[in-house]
Parts: structure tokens; sequence; C-alpha cells
């Protein structure tokens, strides 16, 4: 009996030992340039700060693979990068672990981490990396006078011709024609939720209607600037910076009437590592880990404090904060996503949109 | 006599046979019941070489397509998170006032629901009939998470004031059994009002039957051109020497053999409007720079783009056909006075006719279900009804609107199929 007691302790010591070195971190990523994002400014840097593994994989949106693996009760993910709309329907439907934020760091200055955090960034669930928008980008090359400035230019055909490109959905778009109408960002969704607004945004949308080609993948917007079907795009920032910046396009940006919206970490309900999880989420969200991130990509971070600290774009020695959607500059005229107010009237303005498309 | 026909029938002899005793075989059982025996046994071999290809499809096939049809009238969302409130539908008939009970039955129901973390689910339910509750029931969840004293209904009409519209208690009573027809009178733009009567959706909200009559109207142009185009060329492929006809084969196995995508997007970069063809007739001067024509993101890019991609399809079966029919029928009709013409029309074409009928089907069923080319070419009036199929699988997460559009869409299929069986005959299909 002894002996098996020695043995059953020793066993146990050794579980636990085991256990102590076993500290790791799986990552689920999109891959591509966002995702060697993630593996250079968060990955290397926190395994080489805490000597905790970071394994990174990748999936098309990782909040299919999360609401899949709660669900069925195997969860092999301990971080997961979703969309903001997506974070808040899993939180909604009780798959992610809540995030206390009292665990974020605070700014270098002292700030809190809550007041140095954009509105909206810091939910039960969700601490956002990382802003992206949709921008109204145009073909230099095509205007040789006057320039595109805001949504409003994106409607005159008269002064500036050409086709456009938009997104083919309600989403952004009728955003866009309110503001393109004279409506200020902060008074957009009030007006959308009345039907005169929307009737107000479908008018606006109609009067280019003849002269849109409608995008459904990201990659297709540069290509059809780039081919000379259409003089201007209302698209993904990240894309339009890659094919200017990457493949040397004449295409330029304006920021006024950009939407933005956010991206960012969570935790599945019952992660495997879940301390680990949370010092990386910690970690990783701190200002400086931020703005490494966006020297490899061009969407901003969503700590104020983490601006002034974004150097070179990575492999140049061009500065990559102007072209982030945070830029202090580029916010003048930016409208952030509502992301209930889409969350509620998704599906009704998508079919409104459809019966207006399909209508000729 | 019987036995005569049975290969076992040799091993019996006459001598071994009793006069009006059954017949047996060698070694004396009665032949019938060996017959059947080894019968049984090849039918049972046989059906275990099936038994995979079975199990595949049942898996992998009748069941996701039975459950996503199921999905088209259950949604239990609301019923089976808010059973209180369920319950009170169930004992009160419509049209009754919502009294304490209900209120009290609401609120309960809403403060578990939060907080087992299934408000999202009830509130996603109700938002497909009534758009723009998700949010009241989830705002109501956090606010209600913590627990709720009465008075419920006070306490519920000061966080929102819509907790008392008639229309979402309408929208609830229906949402409150877990089957519902709803998705398919979405699906065929109509909806309920308050009192529960079947109406049409607002004018500006109806796409649905439109989309459907286009999709059926544009595969049916789809394989009326397929068919013009391929039966020459299935024609030549058929009675050209074989050299030829090989070389000529590839052409049309070629592009079959090419990925979808490839296809599709070389139709872009040959008729977008700064593409190889506006180029050639702007440099021919058929056609001013200014005038370019905008053959692609509308209707005529999807005909196009679905003409070519198909048309394998309409020409492998239509070959096969062609290779039996005896030349010597047409030549027997030319030698009896009949014109090129009316031997054609009488004798060559009838005979080509299963051919016909097996690739007008494919091509048209392949057409109705179209999705990824449409999506890339079609632009605003080149989109079909499987590209909603596809927005509410992948963006709106309605799948119960996704499963009635597609169980209609089998449905239309299915009934086109009966009626070419009923005109045509399922039996003269020939695909080799």
């Amino acid at each position: 009996m002894k002996r098996f007691l020695i043995l059953t302790s020793a066993l146990v010591a050794v579980a636990a030992t085991a256990q102590a070195q076993d500290r790791q971190v799986d990552l689920l990523s999109w891959g591509g340039a966002y995702g060697k994002s993630h593996v250079e400014a968060y990955a290397k840097p926190f395994e080489a700060e805490t000597g905790i593994k970071v394994t990174v994989s990748d999936a098309d949106n990782p909040a299919t693979p999360v609401k899949a693996q709660v669900e069925a009760g195997n969860v092999t993910v301990d971080v997961a990068s979703v969309e903001y709309a997506d974070a808040v329907r899993l939180c909604d439907e009780g798959l992610l672990e809540e995030i206390d934020p009292a665990i974020l760091l605070p700014a270098e200055d002292g700030t809190a981490a809550t007041d140095d955090f954009i509105a909206g960034a810091v939910t039960e669930c969700f601490v956002g990396t990382d802003v992206y928008s949709m921008v109204l980008a145009y073909d230099d090359s095509k205007f040789a006078d006057a320039k595109p400035a805001g949504p409003a230019d994106f409607f005159d055909t008269a002064k500036f011709p050409g086709k456009r490109t938009m997104r083919k959905g309600a989403k952004f778009n009728l955003e866009f024609a309110l503001m393109a109408d004279g409506v200020a960002p902060d008074q957009v969704y009030d007006m959308l939720g009345t039907p005169e607004g929307v009737d107000r945004a479908f008018a606006k949308l109609e009067t280019i209607k003849d002269d849109v080609i409608w995008w459904e993948a990201g990659a297709q917007p540069p290509q059809l600037l780039a081919d000379g079907e259409v003089s201007m795009a209302f698209a993904f920032n990240g894309r339009i910076f890659n094919a200017a910046q990457g493949e040397g396009k004449p295409f330029k940006i304006v920021w006024d009437g950009q939407i933005y919206e956010m991206e960012g970490w969570v935790i599945p309900k019952g992660a495997p590592h879940l301390d680990e999880a949370k010092e990386f989420v910690a970690f990783s969200t701190a200002p400086k880990q931020q703005a490494r991130a966006a020297e490899f990509i061009s969407y901003g971070p969503p700590r104020v404090s983490a601006a002034a600290l974004v150097g070179n774009i990575e492999g140049t020695d061009v500065p990559m904060g102007p072209n982030l959607p945070t830029f202090a500059e580029n916010m003048t005229q930016a409208l952030g996503s509502n992301l209930d107010f889409w969350v509620d009237h998704d599906a009704e303005l998508q079919e409104r949109f459809n019966a207006w498309l399909a209508a000729n | 006599m019987a036995h005569s026909l049975d290969p076992q029938g040799a091993a019996v002899t006459a001598s071994e046979i009793a006069p009006e005793g059954p017949l047996r075989t060698a070694d004396g059982q009665p032949l019938a019941r060996a017959l059947a025996r080894s019968q049984a046994r090849a039918r049972r071999q046989a059906f275990l070489l099936v038994l995979p290809l079975l199990l595949f499809v049942l898996i992998t096939f009748v069941v996701p397509i039975g459950q996503m049809l199921q999905r088209s009238v259950k949604n239990d969302g609301f019923s089976a998170n808010m059973p209180q409130i369920s319950a009170w539908f169930a004992e009160n008939p419509p049209g009754t006032e919502p009294d304490a009970a209900a209120w009290q039955a609401l609120a309960l129901d809403l403060q578990a629901a939060a907080e087992a973390r299934s408000i999202g689910v009830v509130g996603t339910r109700i938002n497909y009939d009534m758009p723009g509750t998700r949010s009241l029931f989830t705002s109501a969840g956090r606010q209600v998470r913590r627990g709720i004293e009465p008075p419920y209904r006070e306490k519920l009409l000061e966080m929102d004031e819509d907790w008392a519209d008639p229309q979402l208690w309408s929208v609830m009573r229906q949402a409150s059994t877990p089957y519902t027809a709803n998705f398919y009178l979405a699906a065929m733009d109509m909806t309920r009002d308050e009192a529960g009567n079947i109406v049409r959706v607002e004018e500006q909200q109806r796409v649905y039957l439109m989309l459907f009559m286009r999709t059926l109207w544009l595969s049916l142009l789809i394989t009326f051109t397929t068919f013009v185009l391929g039966f020459p060329v299935a024609h030549l492929l058929a009675t050209l020497p074989m050299r030829k006809s090989n070389l000529l084969m590839i052409l049309v196995l070629l592009p079959f053999w090419t990925s979808l995508l490839v296809r599709t997007t070389a139709w872009m970069v040959l008729l977008q409007q700064q593409g190889v063809i506006n180029d050639v007739f702007v440099w021919l001067g058929i056609i001013n720079d200014s005038q370019r024509l905008q053959m692609i993101y509308n209707q005529t890019g999807t005909i196009i783009a679905m003409t070519h991609i198909l048309l394998p399809f309409m020409i492998l079966p239509l070959y096969s056909v062609m290779r039996t029919i005896n030349p010597s029928y047409v030549r027997a009709a030319r030698s009896l006075g009949a014109t090129s013409w009316t031997a054609f029309r009488r004798i060559y074409f009838p005979q080509t006719l299963p051919g016909l009928g097996a690739g007008a089907l494919l091509v048209f069923i392949l057409a109705v279900g179209y999705y990824i080319t449409p999506a890339l070419v079609g632009g605003s009036s080149g989109q079909l009804i499987s590209n909603l199929i596809a927005m509410h699988m992948t963006r709106t997460l309605n799948w119960s609107m996704a499963a009635a559009l597609a169980a209609m869409l089998l449905g239309g299929v299915l009934i086109l199929y009966w009626l070419y069986d009923r005109l045509v005959g399922i039996d003269n299909l020939k695909l080799g």
C-alpha cells in the first residue's frame, strides 16, 4: 500500500510538472498578409518574452471553427481572431469566455487601457486588435485636373466620368450614399433608422445604378481599377493599399467618408489554456505590439496611444502612419460601422437591396 | 420443362426424378428451394457490393439534404429557449391581450435565456419575421440577466416601449411552435400582417418570385442556345473520320477539363469594356472608343458564360447517340426522293431525340442551380435564385430561408422532370 501511495504521488508530481512546462497558446488566425502580421508582431515577441509557445493555425473565417468546436464540446483553440460582428453574435450565444478589461495593459503614459482603446473596441468577450475600413479609391491617371475628394464626388459621374465599383450588399453602401447626400457621419445611423432615410439612401444609389459594377470578392476592386474598367472604387483599404504600395499602381485613397470596422481577439468557452490565452491577449493588445502589427498591413491600431508608435512600412523607409484608417487626419470625416444597427436590419435591408438591384 | 432451362438441371438424371414428386438436385433437395437459396445468396452479394455506395449516398446526401429541408419548416430558436411564454401562447387563443401571467412568463424566460446565453438565438428567430427586433431581445437580456422583479410589464416597458407592440406579440405567437410555414411565405414574397393574414410584402421588397421566373427563363434560354450551338458540332464529331473527329473532340473536352473559375475569369478578360473583344472592335473601327459595348456584368454576360460552360453537357450525349445512327437510313430516304431537309427532319433528327433529351435535361438542371458564374459576371441583372440562397447561407445566416428557397427550386425541378417524363418519356433518355 505504501509503495502504491509513493508511486501515485510520484506520478501526480510528474504530471504536475509536465503541466507547468506545457505552457502554450493555440492561436487561430486568417493566414495571408494579415495572419503574418499576427505571427510577427504578436506570436514571436510573446514567445520570446514569456517562453509560452504559440501555435498559429489558419481558417477562412475563424468564427466558424470556434462555433463548431464549442458546440461540439471539443475546443482546441485558445485565442481566435474574428470580426466584430461575429464576436458579438458568438458572445450572445454564450460561446465565448468573458475577458476582464482589467487584464489589459495600460498605455505607456499610464492611461488606463479602457480609456486608451477607441469606443467599442473592448466588450465583454472581445478585445480589438485592428481597424480596417471601406474607402473611396480612385485611379489617379484617370483624373488629370480635379481629384475626387469625398463621397459626393463618387456619385458625381458628370464631373468624374467612368464606372464605379461597389460591394454587392446593403451594408456600407447605404451609409456611404447618405454621406454623399450631405448627411454628417454622426447622423447617418439615426437617419437610416427611419424609412425616409432608407428611401433617401436608395434614391442616391439609384443616381449611379447604371454606372456601378458590383464586386463580391475583396480582390475584385483593385483588379477592376487596374483593368481600367472603373475609375473609382468603394473597397477595403488594405486591398487598395497593397495594390498601390506592393504593385506600384496609381491608386489613391480618399479618407473622407471612410466606414471603419474592427477585428480582434476572442477566447472560446472552455479554451484548454485559458490563463495563457488571457496573458497572450493582454500582451498582444499593448500599444507597442499593436503598432508593430500595423507595419505589416495597413490596418490601424484601435488604441489611441499606439498611433504614434507605428513606424515604417515593413521592408521600406516609408512611414505607415498616414496609410492607416485610424490616422488622426484620416478620421475627421469617418464613420464607425454600427453593429447593433446591422444585426437588427441586415436581413431586411439586404432583401430590399436585392430587390432594388434586380429591378431594372 | 423447367429443369432443362436451369444449368443445375444438367446434374439431374432422369432416373432420380420421381414421376410426380418435385424436381430435386443431385443431393436430393427440392430444386425450387435450392434455386431460391442460390438466388438469395446472389442478391445478398449484390446488395453487399452496393452497400458502401448506399451508405455513402445516405450519409452524405440524403440525410444532410433531409435535415436542410427540415430547417425550412422547423426553427425552434424561440420555442425551445422561451418555454413559459410559449406555454402561455398555447393555452390562450390568438387575439388574447397579454395579461399579467404573460408578462411574467416573458420576463422570466428572458432572464433564463440571458443567463443561458441563448438570448441571441431567440432574438434572431424573431428578427426573421420582424426586422429590427434582435437588439430588443439582446439589450433586454443584458438588463434582466441579474434578476427582474415585478411588476414585469412596467419594467419591460420601461426598458423599451416596443415590448407592447401587438405585431411583436403576434410574431412571438407564431414562433412559439417550432414548425412554421413563414419561411415558405417569405420565399414567395409574402408575409403575415398583425392579424395573422397572409399578405404580399411591399413592392420594394419583392424579389424572390421575380428571380425564380428569371432563373427559369434564363435556364431555358441557355438550354436552347447550347442546343443550337452544340447540335452541328456533335453531328460533325459523329460523322467526320476518326482522326479529325478526335482532334475536334479534344477541343470540346479541353474547356470541360479546365477549372470553372478559370473559364469564367477568361470571359471577364474577353468581354469587359476594356477587354479583348471591345479592343478589337475599336481597332477595326466598328465602334467608337466612347461606345464600347457592355457585354458583361449583366444578363448578357451570364448567358454567354453559362452557355459556354454548359456546352459539353449538350454535345457529349448528342454525340454518343449520333454515333449509333445508321447512315443508311438517311441514304435510303434520299434515294426514295426526300430532299435533304426532309430526310434530316423526318429521319435523322427524330433518331437524335434521346440524346437531345438527355443533354437538355442535364444542361437545364445544372443551369437552374448555377451559382458562381452569375455571381461573378452577372452584375445586377444576371443574378439567379441560387445567388440569394448562397447569400442566406453565408451572410445573413438565415438557413431556414435558404432551405425554403432551395426546397422550392428542388420542387420546381422535380415538377419539370415529371412533365418531361409525361411528354417525352424518361425511358427515351440516352447518355450513350
